[in-house]
C-alpha cells in the first residue's frame, strides 16, 4: 500500500451534447486492491471506466495511472488490461488469436510459447476447448470470459473489468471470483471492477464507490460492509435491493 | 372480464356489418363506450372501464373536456372507475403532465387500491417533469450551422488523412506495428473476388463503345478505326472509371461496414487498450490493398474492354481480330495505359480512405453502420469523378 496505482481527481465525465453524467469524482485505488464501481444501470459506470483508461477525455479533472497523468494508450505496451462490458473480441480472429494478439505484438516470444501462454490464459477462464472458435460462435458469458483472458494476456498488474460476471451462472461466477482473488493474492493484481453481483461484492471487493445518477456523482464510498450499513437510506436501499434481486 | 366482453360484443355481432361500421362513425358510438367522461366544477369525473381497446376514444373525450380548461386546478376523479389497464393510466398521467405544462394543477384522485398502485407505477404521483421545448432553428441559424458542419467535416478529413500519413511514415520505420498479414486476405477479397464482375462490366463497356461508334465509322468507311476509338477511351478513361465504381460498391462499402461494426462493438477501443494503433493496424493495410489491387483490376479491364471492341469489329464491322490488333498497336500508346493505371491507384487510395474514415466515424448501432455504408458509396463516386477531372487536367498539362 504505497502510492496509489489509480488516482481520480475531481473528475467530471459525460457525453458530448449533454450535461455531465458525473461530477467531482475523486478516489484512489491502491496496489493489490479490488476496487468496485457500483451504481444503478445508466448511472455512468462504463463511462467512468472509459475515462479512467483514457478512451474518453474527461470533461474536467484528471486521471493518473501509476503516477502518470492522462496516460497515452496507443503505440506502447499497455500497462493494464481491460475487459469491456460486451467483450469486444475481434470478430475476425479466433478466440485463441484474440488472446495471443497482444503477446505477438509486445513480446519477442517464439510462436509456440505465445500459443502456450494464450492457451493457459483460456484455461484460467475455463475456455481451453473454445480456442479455435470465432467470437460469433460463443455465448454471451463465454465472450466475457474470453475477454478476461485477453485482458490478462500481458500479465498486467492492473485490470479493469466491466461487469465480468453478469450473465454467468452462479457456479461460473463464483469460479471467476476465486480466480480474481487468487490472482490478487499470488501476483498482487489490482482490480477495478464494475459489478452488480452482491455475492461477489461481499466476497472479493475491498473498497467501492457507489455512483448515483440523480446526485450526478459518488453517493458513498468505503468497504462494502460499511456501505450496506450506511446511515444514508438511499445507499442502504441499493444494497438491500441488490440483495433481493440476487 | 370475459362476461363483460361478451356482453359488449353481443349487440354488435347481431347487427349487419354495414350498420356496424356506420354506427362506429356516428355519434351513437358514444353509447357503446364502456366509460364516461364528465366535466364538473374543478374536476373531470371518469366512470366505467378504461382500457387499451377504447384508448383512442378516451383520449379524444378527455382532450375535448380539458382543451378549454382554465383556472388553477383540474383534478381527475377516478372513484367511479371499475377497471383500468396500463395504457389508460398512461394516458391519464400524460394528460396530467400536459395540464401542468399549462400551469393547471392536476391530481388523480379516488379509485381502488389496485388503480392507485398502477398510477404510482406509471409515475402519476410524482411531480410531472415538463418536457423541454425544442427550439426551432431560424433560417439564418440553420445556414450558419450548415456552414459550420461543412467546415468541421473538412477539418475532420484533414486530421484523418494527416493521421493516416503519419501512421504510414511510422510503419515504414517499424513494420511490425502494422498488420501486413491481413494484406493478403484483404487483397484477395478486394481483388481476386472482384475479377468476374470487373471482366464482365468492362467487356460490355468496350462492346457498347464500339457499337455506338460503328454507324459513324461505317458511314465514312473507316471501320478499322474502331480500334482507336475503343482502345484510347477504354485505357485512358473507361476501364479505370468502371473498375473504381465497382470497387466503391464492393470494397469501400465493405470497409465502412466492417470497421463501423468494430467501432460500435468497442473492438476499436479494445485494440487501443492493447497498445495497437487502429490507423496502422486497420486502415493502412486496407488502403494499401486497394492501391495495389486497383491498377491490377484496371489492367484486366483494359484488356477485356479492348476485346469487347474487337468482338463488335469482327461481328458487325468486318474487321478481323488481326487487323484490329494491328490498328490498336499504332493507335494506343504506352502513355494511354499508364495514365489510366496511375489514375486507378489514386481512385483505390481514395476509396480505401473514404471507406475507413466512414467506418471510424460510425456511431449509433446497426442503423449507424447502414447509414455510413450508404454515405461511403455516394462519397466514393463523388470523389472518383472529382479526381478523374483533376487527373485529366494534370495529364493534359504534362502533355501525356
Ligand atoms: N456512446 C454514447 N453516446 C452518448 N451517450 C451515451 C453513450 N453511451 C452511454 N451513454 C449514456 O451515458 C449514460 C451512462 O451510460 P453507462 O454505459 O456509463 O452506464 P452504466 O452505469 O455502465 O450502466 P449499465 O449498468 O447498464 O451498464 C447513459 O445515460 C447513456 O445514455
Ligand atoms: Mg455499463
Amino acid at each position: 500500500m504505497t502510492s496509489p496505482i489509480v488516482e481520480a481527481r475531481s473528475l467530471a465525465v459525460g457525453w458530448p451534447g449533454a450535461a455531465p453524467l458525473l461530477e467531482g469524482v475523486s478516489f484512489d485505488v491502491h496496489r493489490g486492491e479490488i476496487f468496485a464501481i457500483l451504481g444503478g444501470s445508466g448511472s455512468g459506470k462504463s463511462t467512468l471506466m472509459r475515462a479512467l483508461i483514457g478512451l474518453e477525455s474527461p470533461v474536467s479533472g484528471e486521471v493518473a495511472i501509476a503516477g502518470e497523468l492522462a496516460p497515452k494508450l496507443e503505440a506502447r505496451r499497455p500497462t493494464f488490461g481491460v475487459m469491456f462490458q460486451q467483450g469486444a473480441l475481434f470478430g475476425s480472429l479466433t478466440v485463441l488469436q484474440n488472446v495471443s494478439l497482444p503477446l505477438e505484438r509486445w513480446t519477442d516470444l517464439p510462436r509456440d510459447a505465445v500459443l502456450a501462454i494464450a492457451r493457459a490464459k483460456l484455461r484460467l477462464v475455463g475456455l481451453e476447448e473454445a480456442g479455435d472458435k470465432l467470437p460469433s460462435e460463443l455465448s454471451g458469458g463465454m465472450k466475457k470470459r474470453a475477454a478476461i483472458a485477453r485482458a490478462l494476456a500481458l500479465e498486467p498488474s492492473l485490470v479493469f473489468l466491466d461487469e465480468p460476471s453478469s450473465g454467468l451462472d452462479p457456479v461460473t461466477s463464483a469460479g471467476l471470483d476465486d480466480l480474481i482473488l487468487t490472482l490478487k493474492r499470488a501476483l498482487g493484481l489490482t482490480v477495478v471492477i464494475v459489478t452488480h453481483e452482491l455475492g461477489s461484492i461481499f466476497a472479493i471487493v475491498d473498497r467501492c464507490i457507489l455512483l448515483d445518477h440523480e446526485q450526478r456523482g459518488v453517493s458513498a464510498s468505503g468497504a462494502p460492509r460499511e456501505l450496506a450499513d450506511s446511515d444514508q437510506p438511499k445507499v442502504r436501499a441499493f444494497f438491500q435491493r441488490a440483495a433481493r434481486a440476487s | 372480464m370475459a362476461s363483460t366482453l361478451q356482453g359488449r360484443m353481443a349487440p354488435a355481432s347481431s347487427a349487419p356489418a354495414d350498420a356496424m361500421s356506420a354506427s362506429r362513425k356516428s355519434s351513437a358510438r358514444a353509447k357503446h363506450l364502456p366509460f364516461s367522461v364528465e366535466r364538473e366544477e374543478g374536476r373531470v369525473v371518469l366512470t366505467g372501464e378504461l382500457t387499451m381497446r377504447h384508448a383512442g376514444a378516451l383520449w379524444r373525450r378527455l382532450s375535448e373536456e380539458v382543451d378549454d380548461a382554465s383556472g388553477q386546478r383540474l383534478d381527475l376523479d377516478l372513484s367511479g372507475v371499475t377497471h383500468a389497464d396500463g395504457a389508460a393510466v398512461a394516458l391519464l398521467v400524460e394528460l396530467r403532465a400536459a395540464l401542468s405544462g399549462r400551469a393547471i394543477e392536476c391530481d388523480l384522485v379516488g379509485g381502488s387500491e389496485l388503480l392507485r398502485e398502477l398510477v404510482t407505477l406509471y409515475g402519476g404521483e410524482r411531480a410531472p417533469t415538463p418536457r423541454p421545448k425544442r427550439v426551432k432553428e431560424r433560417g439564418v441559424a440553420r445556414f450558419g450551422g450548415g456552414v459550420a458542419s461543412v467546415l468541421q467535416a473538412i477539418e475532420r478529413w484533414v486530421a484523418f488523412v494527416g493521421s493516416v500519413a503519419a501512421g504510414a511514415a511510422g510503419v515504414v520505420a517499424r513494420p511490425r506495428t502494422s498488420n501486413f498479414r491481413s494484406l493478403i486476405t484483404l487483397s484477395e477479397r478486394a481483388g481476386a473476388d472482384g475479377v468476374p464482375i470487373v471482366l464482365l462490366l468492362n467487356f460490355l463497356v468496350g462492346f457498347v463503345m464500339a457499337y455506338q461508334s460503328a454507324g459513324q465509322l461505317e458511314l465514312y468507311g473507316a471501320n478499322v478505326y474502331v480500334a482507336d476509338v475503343v482502345g484510347i477511351s477504354v485505357t485512358r478513361e473507361l476501364a479505370p472509371l468502371m473498375t473504381a465504381i465497382i470497387m466503391s460498391g464492393r470494397s469501400g462499402a465493405a470497409f465502412a461496414a466492417e470497421l463501423g461494426t468494430m467501432k460500435v462493438s468497442e473492438e476499436i477501443d479494445a485494440l487501443r487498450t492493447l497498445g495497437l494503433e487502429p490507423v496502422r493496424y486497420l486502415i493502412l493495410p486496407r488502403v494499401l490493398a486497394l492501391a495495389l489491387v486497383a491498377p491490377a483490376l484496371t489492367l484486366l479491364g483494359d484488356v477485356i474492354g479492348v476485346a469487347g471492341g474487337a468482338a463488335v469489329g469482327a461481328l458487325s464491322l468486318e474487321v478481323t481480330p488481326r487487323a484490329y490488333l494491328a490498328e490498336l498497336r499504332t493507335a494506343v500508346f504506352f502513355s494511354d495505359v499508364w495514365t489510366g493505371l496511375v489514375k486507378s491507384v489514386g481512385f483505390g487510395i481514395a476509396i480505401g480512405l473514404i471507406g475507413c474514415q466512414q467506418g471510424f466515424a460510425t456511431s449509433g448501432g446497426a442503423a449507424g453502420v447502414g447509414r455510413r455504408t450508404t454515405v461511403t458509396v455516394v462519397t466514393c463516386l463523388f470523389a472518383i469523378v472529382i479526381l478523374d477531372t483533376l487527373f485529366t487536367v494534370f495529364f493534359r498539362m504534362l502533355g501525356v
